[in-house]
């Protein structure tokens, strides 16, 4: 969403701006005062359901005892590790899928462009809610029964969300082959004799390092909290995990949301700390 | 499924303006199939079968039944809540990151609240709605607050959803408007002040006009985010409140189903409204993106 807006240069403080500073000075302080006001109001929104529910964790006695009952929960480590696995597997899809077609689509079908971004927006016009819809009715019955076998609908778990990340995958992986000489690169490459596969693996993809670790980063944290679709799917994901913990027990459900809440902040922190690294403009926010 | 493109390619002949195009096509071919697997022909199915009755044979009947009071509610409830988050979320958003930008606020608050932003608005679902659960449900932390405040706060109710998405909301709104708030040059302001222009004049004659694309395609995009939400309204209700995406859910269980055509009827015309939401984001995006270079 945000692709494609490079960062602008701030424009060099002019003897203008200066010979301006003291007259508007009273203006600007009371304004100041305003913007500090709407921040704290942000601020308070964020952390208060966050408080509530740390506090109402910590109802339960002993101390942290939620907490404790949480993690020895062995139904805790199986979904989260499924939905981890999951997880990875669906960005490697989403990598193998979506790297050589946007590095293809770039070198030799610059006209088909338009068509894949088009492509890569629908997954926003198709809610999960739709997609699961529609995937169940279609692969239930012949010729291919993939929702009646669990392999079968681990297979459509992984499809929907490889759906998902399109978007997110298409643009970070496209943005990042706006900035490198995809041509260039290409055919200095294959005069040395390298194949397709190597020019793929060993010069674009270490060159789209950043990108893609970014969109990674981002499918993960739509990825391992999913609900909607896992649960359609019945699969033994963390996000049905948490929501049948909360028909069942009183104060793990918040220790286990503030879990989760903790989960998004270290892929998004992973994500603040490659976009540091690099001048590339990276995307950080989902859609649900 | 599994084959990766590269090994396709492998035979492609260097590059001759004849023969080229029908060897190119095949670097494309496993995106284009699994976007056919796994995206067009579960769409195509649930279009196909709202046109479908019981028997089989072509019908607008499915259609016509999503004029009952309760499915039509269900319509008019998704587009109030996602229309109150969306311009609510949208106002309050722009104001948060214009402080951060130009607000004059240390500038390292910025960055942490463009961090906070992306892991709140990606922060949804079933966490978010039990947070809310703990904070101001039935035995939540500030009800007691709230109440002796004299206000009855129903968590069931569509203000709590609305309360809910916001907290996805705004932060959304943060995170795409900011470069376009960036994009704001400084010499576009001088040069009005230079010309006399009063804050209200620059306002309503350069920077508005300038940033009305953003604003406006990002509050569509915010609409169509929580039009389209279901596990947040799902985990805070517990299914109780009539919106559509509820209302799929419970033609997918089956528990109202007797008419499987209506369930798809239900989910095309939602399917229309993303289309119209993205469609009209999309344009002004790129209308946008004239003055933001």
């Amino acid at each position: 969403m945000t692709g494609g807006t490079p960062l602008v240069a701030q424009a060099p403080k002019g003897p203008d701006s200066l010979a301006a500073a003291p007259v508007s000075r009273p203006r600007r302080s009371f304004g100041r005062i305003w913007w500090w006001a709407v921040f704290a109001v942000a601020v308070l929104y964020f952390a208060l359901p966050l408080i509530g529910t740390f506090a109402f964790s910590m109802r339960s006695q002993p101390l942290f005892s939620a907490y404790a009952v949480v993690t020895d929960d062995p139904q805790f480590a199986a979904t989260l590790l499924y939905s981890f696995v999951v997880a990875i597997v669906t960005i490697i899809v989403s990598i193998v899928l979506i790297v050589p077609t946007a590095f293809w689509v770039r070198l030799r079908l610059p006209r088909l462009r338009p068509y894949i971004e088009f492509i890569t927006l629908l997954p926003f016009v198709i809610p999960p809610i739709i997609l699961v819809f529609g995937l169940l009715r279609s692969y239930s019955g012949d010729p291919l029964p993939l929702a009646g076998s669990d392999f079968g609908s681990d297979v459509l778990l992984v499809a929907a969300y490889v759906v998902l990340s399109l978007p997110y995958m298409y643009r970070a992986v496209d943005t990042g082959l706006r900035a490198i000489d995809v041509r260039s690169l290409t055919e200095a490459s294959q005069s040395l004799g390298a194949s397709w596969f190597t020019i793929l693996v060993r010069v674009i993809f270490p060159n789209l390092r950043v990108s893609i670790l970014s969109g990674a980063f981002l499918t993960l944290a739509i990825v391992v909290g999913e609900f909607t679709i896992a649960t359609f799917l019945a699969r033994p994901a963390f996000g049905p995990y948490i929501q049948l913990l909360g028909g069942n027990k009183a104060y793990e459900p918040a220790a286990v949301s503030l879990i989760s809440f903790g989960l998004t902040w270290i892929a998004m922190g992973l994500l603040a700390l490659i976009g540091r690294q690099s001048r590339q403009k990276i995307q950080i926010a989902g859609a649900h | 499924m599994a084959t990766a493109p590269p090994l396709n390619l492998r035979g492609a002949p260097p590059a001759r303006p004849g023969g080229r195009l029908s060897w190119s096509w095949l670097g494309v071919l496993p995106f284009f199939l699994f976007v056919l697997l796994f995206l067009v022909i579960p769409t195509l199915y649930l279009l196909v079968g709202s046109f479908e009755d019981k028997a089989g044979s072509l019908t607008l009947q499915n259609y016509a039944h999503l004029s009952e009071p309760n499915l039509a509610d269900s319509y008019f409830a998704s587009i109030e809540i996602s229309l109150v988050t969306a311009i609510a979320g949208g106002i309050f958003g722009f104001l948060v990151a214009y402080a951060v930008i130009l607000g004059g606020l240390p500038s390292f608050l910025r960055t942490a609240i463009m961090t906070f932003s992306g892991v709140a608005s990606n922060f949804a679902g079933v966490p978010l709605a039990f947070a809310f659960t703990f904070t101001l449900g039935a035995s939540g932390i500030l009800t007691p607050l709230i109440e002796a405040l004299g206000v009855h706060f129903n968590i069931y109710s569509k203000t709590a959803l609305e309360l809910a998405y916001f907290y996805f909301q705004f932060p959304l709104m943060i995170l795409i408007i900011a470069p376009a708030i960036d994009g704001l040059r400084k010499d576009w302001r001088e040069a009005a002040e230079n010309m006399g222009a009063s804050s209200f004049q620059y306002w309503r004659h350069v920077a508005l006009p300038i940033l009305t694309p953003s604003l406006l395609g990002t509050v569509i995009l915010l609409f169509g985010n929580a039009f389209g939400a279901q596990a947040t309204a799902f985990a805070l209700s517990g299914g109780s409140i009539n919106i559509v995406t509820i209302a799929i859910t419970r033609q997918i269980r089956g528990d109202v189903a007797n008419d499987p055509g209506v369930g798809y009827a239900l989910a095309m015309g939602m399917v229309v409204i993303m289309a119209i939401s993205i469609g009209i984001y999309s344009w002004l995006q790129r209308r946008s993106e004239r003055w933001l270079r």
